[in-house]
């Protein structure tokens, strides 16, 4: 194939954006500032612009993917052609500069759906705005040109790829990253808002309710792409696991935790102006933590599964851009907020307090998650020796915390705004209490092992269903509940869902390591596998040997499981490939492990009950967001 | 300005300065907690004599380095000329551990290669290995007259970590 | 009759008999299962990673058939973790041993969770005080109630 020139079109286009971000980043902000008419109205069309040229960069380096120009250095790295068309394009953010370059396509979308969408919004406001998108957009080009091209060319071109991981050559991996970086980089538009209101001097309302819906639709994308992660690494990596605390999972955990809480108090601003300091506080901490995540994850500061290559360099440029951004956004907030003025009133005893209370749990427990991140770099650091902070410490810390912010989310919704009644509150929450009691108690019975930590689990979990079954019942009888109302009760409902799975996975599941050869059966669960035979398979890059299972209860064969080992032509390491029968109130996890001697082979058979119901709770989470974001109240007035 | 509302950003600034700090540590070395403790004793028949026996007993009263190698290690090979180099310059008998190998290949790269090693103890299973903490070859250790750890260098011998460290060091526990 | 019978009875019985229940690869389930519990809380040395229960490397597998003797020879959970951070340091353990140097990392959150939590009291006390309450009393939530009811 003859080299095209389409690769230093991606580049040229990137340098484009580079200049109009600049002009994005700078001129509207001088323009808000004093109050130039046409310097603002760039803003818009800039962060169109800016998008557009992202679009075409970014579509050069898929479509060098999808074509195999493997002239491209970064596509000879990651791709062959061998790879099949889906891991192709799953490839071009599977390296650190696709990632990077789909971390600013999103941010320029992200850029451009503000633009669009918020025609009745003021000028200033939005010219600010947008700015500072142009501001990151502008640092994070910087850092792309400069350290991190991914239309870098190798000639003489070659002959065929090195091939993606074939860990990462899966669907769940491909959605995986866009997801989550919708998510990371979404947070920037709330900071955004954030840091216009800080520079404007006005911190009200109609902020919050302008930045409320930007945020939950960020909130969403983070809650799938990790979700997605979560599952991901559940069916692929053969074990069964499905978070292990590992820095990189823990980089996408905490924008989740900020976020959430600013979620929860941005309502409290938009409804009642209070909070306003500590929502915009949030609103910083929450993209300061995507841009920590984006700095863990590329520096080599840390060691984890996921680390993209490393190169001090890099390291070192997104640290001066994560201190620029953050340390000028935590200035500006020392300077500009204690100017804000008070919201309304309310009681200790009162919805607001609850909310708040809430936050402080959801912060401390983000907090904890950097501090046991980031304490073996702080004790190296200080020459004081080696240690690792793994699992236990993450679950012994991280999980009292959030116990109760799960008893709190049953109660907050049945308290009044401004003041509540202590008694009312009781009265309206007994019966939840009663049912979560008997749950506590009964399911353990039920599932033959009874532990207070299992018990636990369930008492929280039904305490915030039955309380917001109560709730939806109450309102019905009022009103048509609102989108919002719908939203909140999903979201509720989704933790305590997740919650159940993940109590019971922990506390019920079963394992068998055994060995087994055509004919052999082990049981689990009350469901026998049986391995039928053990044959060669092939697929478009890989060799493999599958193994046949049948999986049947009482006699009746349920389902045909064929685990396989593949060799893949681009990797020494054989690779585990589990089959799964997934359920709803169960999966059936077989996975093959080493061949052994007379046709047998070690096989792992796991029973996991309610397991998807942990990624099933997340799904309703983020329906409830997207309730949320959908209420009348946001709306796009189509007059202007 | 109220004072508390500059704690994030103080907050802050000490997260970069640790940060910073990070990016000049490796964190995948694991320091050794052997370091001026005394070298686990351990008894394993030689390489080149299967029928003899070598212990860190035999060796106090002089100080002397391991060296931990294998014939399957790449990283090693790179290591081999400097040790040869070492071996040339007398300093401190040289003594090999042999990890996890096969006594043919591991004779093999000595003869095609060049033996540095006074002598090379076999550690077949590895065992010898773990009590010293290997968790990679090449690794080394510089032991005292007293059988006392004072040095490991964890992946191979460079020249300047050669002329740095270890010359310095061998010197010095030389003349106490 | 009687070889008819015996016959049958194993003709019958063939397919259980062809079918056999799989045998587990440990030893011994028990100290496989002690040592499943102490090695996932140790890290996997050559893994970028991994506890040292699941990994799949040399030294790994090494590590914990060296354990698996600890386990035979009776030693506790306490002298096993002793034995290896002996050779590999702090560094291997999972769970950070609580020792000055961790006791901001172990008590550290809660402190502040206390912290943010009086805080946050002070906070409202303080707010309320700068401005009036309205109360609602409970007859009067009650009135609330049986309106809204009525309205239905």
């Amino acid at each position: 194939m003859m080299p095209t020139i389409l690769p230093e079109i991606g580049h040229f286009a990137l340098i484009l954006a580079l200049v109009i971000s600049i002009v994005q980043g700078v001129i509207p902000l001088i323009g808000a500032h004093q109050g130039r008419e046409d310097w603002l109205v760039l803003a818009r069309p800039a962060a169109q612009l800016s998008f557009a040229l992202l679009t075409i960069s970014f579509g050069v380096l898929t479509w060098s993917f999808y074509i195999n120009d493997f002239s491209v250095l970064y596509v000879a790295e990651h791709s062959n052609a061998l790879l099949p068309t889906v891991y192709r394009i799953g490839a071009v953010w599977g390296g650190h500069e696709g990632s990077l370059l789909l971390w600013i396509f999103l941010l320029t979308g992200w850029g451009f759906a503000v633009a669009q969408l918020s025609k009745t919004l003021d000028e200033f406001m939005i010219a600010r705005v947008l700015s500072v998108l142009g501001l990151i957009a502008t640092g994070l080009l910087l850092f792309v040109l400069g350290t991190s091209n991914p239309f870098e060319r190798l000639f003489p071109a070659a002959q065929d790829g090195r091939s993606l991981n074939p860990l990462l050559q899966d669907p769940g991996l491909v959605f995986h990253p866009p997801m989550l970086y919708m998510g990371y980089v979404g947070f920037s538009v709330a900071f955004a808002f954030a840091i216009a209101s800080l520079l404007s001097g006005k911190l009200d309302a109609a902020w919050a309710r302008w930045s409320r819906p930007w945020t939950i639709t960020a909130w969403i994308f983070l809650t799938l792409g990790i979700a997605l992660g979560s599952w991901w690494a559940y069916y692929e990596l053969g074990w069964g696991g499905w978070w292990f605390w590992d820095p990189v999972e823990n980089a996408s955990f905490m924008p989740w935790l900020i976020g959430t809480a600013l979620l929860h108090s941005l309502v409290v601003t938009e409804k009642r102006g209070g909070f306003k300091n500590w929502s915009v506080l949030l609103a910083i901490i929450a993209f300061s933590m995507s841009l920590l995540g984006t700095f863990l994850v590329r520096s080599g500061v840390l060691t984890s599964v996921h680390a993209f290559a490393t190169d001090p360099r890099r390291g070192i440029f997104i640290l001066i851009l994560l201190s620029v951004v953050v340390g000028s956004s935590l200035f500006l907030y020392a300077l500009r907020a204690p100017k804000s003025a008070i919201g309304g009133a309310f009681d200790l005893m009162s919805r607001e307090t609850f909310i708040l209370l809430g936050n402080v749990f959801l912060v401390v427990a983000a907090g904890s998650v950097l501090l046991g991140t980031l304490y073996p770099l702080l004790v190296d650091s200080l020459n004081l020796g080696k240690i690792s902070v793994g699992p236990p410490y993450f679950n012994a810390v991280f999980v009292p915390i959030m116990i109760p912010v799960l008893f709190l989310l049953a109660v907050g919704p049945w308290a009044n705004w401004k003041t509540t009644n202590l008694r009312l509150l009781l009265k309206r929450l007994w019966g939840a209490g009663v049912v979560a009691i008997v749950a506590a108690i009964l399911i353990p019975r039920m599932m033959g092992d009874f532990s207070w930590l299992t018990a636990l689990g369930f008492l929280l979990s039904f305490w915030i269903i039955a309380s917001g079954i109560l709730q939806t019942i109450r309102q019905l009888k009022v009103a048509k509940p609102t989108r919002s109302f719908i939203g909140m009760q999903l979201g509720h409902i989704g933790i305590a869902v997740f919650v159940i799975g993940v109590t019971m996975v922990s506390s019920y599941q079963e394992e068998r390591d055994v060995r087994m050869g055509p004919s052999d059966t082990v049981m689990v669960g009350g469901y026998q596998v049986q391995m039928i035979e053990v044959v060669p398979a092939q697929g478009p890059n890989y060799q493999a040997t599958r193994g046949v299972f049948e999986v049947s209860r009482h006699g009746r064969v349920e389902r045909v499981l064929t685990p396989e080992k593949r060799n893949y032509d681009s990797s020494a390491m054989p690779m585990t490939e589990a089959a799964i029968d997934a359920g709803l109130t169960r999966d059936i996890y077989v996975s093959l492990g080493e061949p052994l001697e007379n046709q047998a082979w070690a096989v792992r058979v796991y029973y996991k009950p309610f397991v998807d119901w942990i990624w099933g709770g997340c799904l309703l989470m983020a329906l409830g967001g997207l309730f949320a974001v959908m209420d009348k109240r946001y709306r796009l007035r189509s007059k202007k | 300005m109220k004072a508390k509302f500059i704690i994030p950003l103080i907050l802050f600034a000490i997260l970069v300065a640790f940060l910073i700090a990070g990016l000049n540590h490796d964190p995948h070395e694991v320091p050794s907690p052997l370091i001026n403790k005394p070298a686990p004793i351990f008894k394993v028949s030689q390489l080149g004599n299967p029928s003899a026996f070598f212990s860190p007993e035999e060796m106090k009263g002089q100080v002397w380095i391991l060296n931990v190698w294998a014939s399957w290690c790449v990283a090693c090979r790179e290591e081999h000329p400097v040790l040869v180099e070492m071996s040339k310059l007398k300093m401190a008998p040289l003594i090999g551990l042999d990890y996890k190998d096969k006594r043919s290949e591991a004779m093999a790269m000595l003869e095609s290669r060049g033996n540095p090693y006074t002598l090379s103890a076999f550690d077949a299973d590895g065992r010898v290995g773990i009590d010293y903490g290997v968790y990679g070859v090449p690794e080394t250790y510089i032991i005292d007259k007293a059988g006392i750890i004072r040095f490991k260098q964890i992946g191979p011998i460079t020249p300047e970590v050669l002329e740095k460290t270890i010359d310095p060091l061998i010197a010095q526990l030389n003349k106490d | 009759m009687r070889k008819f019978i015996l016959a049958s009875v194993f003709l019958l019985a063939s397919p259980i008999l062809l079918a056999n229940e799989a045998t587990p690869i440990a030893d011994d389930p028990v100290v496989e299962q002690r040592l499943i519990a102490i090695s996932e809380e140790m890290r996997c040395l050559v893994c970028q990673n991994e506890s040292l229960a699941g990994s799949r490397a040399d030294l790994a597998q090494d590590l914990r058939q060296e354990i698996r003797g600890l386990i035979r020879q009776g030693k506790t959970d306490d002298e096993i973790r002793a034995f290896m951070v002996e050779r590999y340091g702090d560094f291997v353990l999972y769970r950070p041993p609580v020792k000055p140097i961790t006791w901001l990392l172990w008590i550290g959150p809660f402190i502040i969770l206390l912290g943010g939590i009086l805080a946050l009291l002070l906070y409202v006390r303080r707010r309320g005080d700068m401005t009036k309450k309205i109360l609602l009393s409970d007859v009067e939530n009650e009135r609330i109630d049986d309106l809204l009811r009525e309205d239905k």
